[in-house]
């Protein structure tokens, strides 16, 4: 993004550019813990995987304060128009991780009582897989989200 | 969709009454289209059971706006029922607030229906269901051998006892005998996630409360037993490890190592977490004489462990009902008082404690042998027969396509969880899938015993007291 200009200390840069690098530098996930998923989702945040690194440790209660929604865990048809309402509730711009087998597919239940994927519910931006995904997985599945914010456009 | 009714196959006879007419009754063509009308029956029962089921085709079209509200109903979307309840008649100022399903303090998806009366709770109606997986139902469409990969979910916080209650379950029906050595790495791996599990509980116990960097504690600490499990079993969660037949590999190299790093690890953490809590007048203002529970309402409502034990009840599955020649080592039932909050939080740091010294027997005497029951009827062949034997390469491709038949019979094995009395129950029709299983969870009845804690009590102590009764919410609604 930087082009160093002169020997004064210019930083010239595309406003695109700028927004987006604030945008991934500064996202706050909202509080959405259902299943397994979740505790991963605690323990990226704990001290040994530290997701303070990437400027996104704030976990908020409120999804009025929230940038990005982790579906973390099995969304039953109890919990779908919950999920969405918090959705709703999110302030643009927003993303939408869906963490785990369960949340991007139904995972091994295939039955009534599972939404067989939560893309059926809210727009996702990057599925991570596993069951339940390591810490590593959920850094690699939001640094892709941060590629994903950094290469697009500002539409909203 | 079929046709043919999901009629009860085997011994058992099928229903031959007919369905109510009013189940017969479709609102509209489309609902009844992806609709089907199933005759369940329970096993015990005179009268069949009718109920509609709803096939999953049916589950991928939720968010079509269907015009029939008993789906809805059904499905648990609405739940006008959960609203209908007596207004005192002399009062009209209770205020009534939703907590949940969303809202971090409540460990999951669990919905609180609290009555105010200014800062006072005077009536509490947990309303669970928002993680209802059917787990129940799915078990049945899976082999015993595969059944542990499905009930090691239920309970995410402690799948090694999740996968112990089925095994010993399934075990006791085929009446196969675990070698010393295969118990031993039951134990040691079930008394790791207790305390694991403890850790978690103690990390969000001191979140809520206010103590945040116990949840940068408790989960680095957790952080050491998961690193021992993702080498042992190859997964850090939901683990599928305790088979029935004993345990699915040997303990890997060096795991002397490991586990006495967790327990220097653990024990000084756990240390620590007495210092900064135990004296802190903020956490005892909190915490004592909060949230109390009577031994009568425990036994009333079905709590168990910790919180049955932290009223003073002396009840250990297992002392009562030993598995796994867990009786062979030496550990006590810390018990408490009050039924408090505080006496809780001191139960289970020392059930911490007692864990890491059964942990350190099994270190100690861990018997050399076989980790799984030689029985080859419910074992696969070791994989060097696999190359010699074209029998033992069938026997393996049959074992793990078909699975193992069991005898005709029922079951219910109990094993004591982190958070309490944790039974499976499994009917067997004598085929290689259960024909109907169901778990006793723990947290169920303690989310049962939640409004006899908070009744008359103050909003702030919803959170100690919820936090406290540890309750995992994919236990509650499986």
């Amino acid at each position: 993004m930087a082009h160093r200009s002169g020997p004064s200390g210019f930083l010239l840069t595309t406003y695109e550019s700028a927004v987006n690098w604030t945008r991934t530098r500064s996202m706050w996930a909202a509080t959405f813990g259902l299943a397994c998923c979740a505790i991963e989702m605690m323990a990226t945040g704990a001290a040994h995987n530290d997701l303070a690194r990437f400027g996104m440790e704030v976990f908020r209660a409120s999804p009025r304060q929230a940038d990005l929604m982790v579906v973390a865990g099995r969304v039953s048809q109890k919990m779908a128009p919950v999920l969405r309402q918090v959705y709703d509730q999110m302030s643009e711009p927003k993303w939408v991780i869906s963490m785990g087998a369960c949340a991007s597919s139904g995972g091994m239940f295939n039955n009534y009582a599972l939404v067989q994927g939560v893309d059926q519910v809210v727009p996702v931006d990057v599925y991570v897989p596993g069951c339940p995904p390591g810490p590593q997985s959920l850094l690699h599945g939001i640094l892709m989200l941060q590629d994903k914010v950094m290469a697009g456009e500002i539409r909203r | 969709m079929s046709d043919t009714p999901n009629v009860v196959t085997g011994d058992l006879e099928a229903p031959t009454t007919e369905a109510p007419e009013e189940l017969r009754d479709t609102a509209s063509e489309s609902a009844a289209a992806r609709r089907e009308i199933h005759d369940m029956w329970v096993a015990g029962t005179e009268e069949p059971a009718w109920m509609r089921s709803y096939t999953d085709e049916g589950a991928q079209e939720m968010l079509e706006a269907d015009q029939d509200p008993a789906v809805d109903l059904h499905r648990g979307t609405v739940v006008e029922d959960d609203f209908i309840f007596e207004e005192p008649a002399d009062d009209d100022e209770l205020q009534i607030l939703n907590m949940g399903p969303q809202h971090p303090s409540t460990h999951g998806v669990l919905r609180l229906h609290l009555e105010l009366d200014g800062e006072t709770i005077r009536r509490v109606k947990p309303i669970i269901g928002y993680l209802h997986t059917g787990m129940e139902k799915t078990a049945e469409t899976l082999t015993y051998m595969q059944g542990s990969t499905n009930v090691t979910r239920m309970d995410y916080l402690s799948p090694m006892h999740m996968e112990l209650a089925f095994s010993l379950a399934v075990e006791s029906l085929l009446g196969v005998e675990i070698p010393e050595r295969g118990q031993a790495i039951r134990v040691l791996l079930t008394e790791l996630n207790r305390v694991s599990s403890h850790l978690v509980w103690a990390a969000t116990q001191g979140t809520d409360l206010g103590a945040v960097s116990m949840l940068i504690y408790g989960l680095r600490d957790r952080e050491y037993i998961l690193e021992f499990f993702e080498k042992t079993t190859g997964l850090r969660m939901n683990h599928n490890f305790i088979r029935p037949g004993g345990v699915a590999a040997d303990l890997p190299d060096g795991w002397e190592e490991d586990v006495e790093r967790i327990i220097e690890k653990v024990s000084q953490g756990v240390a620590e977490y007495e210092e900064l809590l135990n004296g802190n007048p903020i956490f005892q203002d909190r915490t004592i004489g909060v949230g109390v529970i009577t031994p009568e309402e425990c036994k009333a409502l079905g709590a168990s462990g910790p919180i049955a034990r932290a009223s003073g009840i002396n009840w250990d599955i297992r002392k009562a009902f030993p598995y796994s020649g867990i009786d062979k080592y030496d550990f006590e039932v810390p018990t408490g008082k009050h039924g408090d909050v505080w006496d809780r939080y001191q139960v289970r740091i020392a059930e911490i404690w007692q864990s890491l010294g059964i942990v350190k027997q099994v270190l100690e005497k861990m018997p050399p042998g076989d980790y799984r029951t030689p029985d080859r009827k419910v074992t696969p062949p070791p994989r060097k027969r696999i190359d010699e034997s074209m029998e033992a390469l069938i026997h393996h491709f049959k074992l793990f396509t078909s699975g193992f038949k069991v005898p005709v019979g029922e079951t219910y094995r109990a094993v004591e969880s982190p958070r309490g009395e944790l039974g499976m129950y499994i009917v067997s029709d004598g085929r290689e899938r259960p024909w109907r299983m169901h778990a006793r969870t723990p947290s169920f009845n303690h989310v049962q015993a939640l409004p006899t804690m908070m009744t008359d009590s103050l909003v702030a102590d919803i959170v100690a007291t919820i936090a406290s009764c540890d309750p995992v919410l994919g236990d509650v609604d499986r």
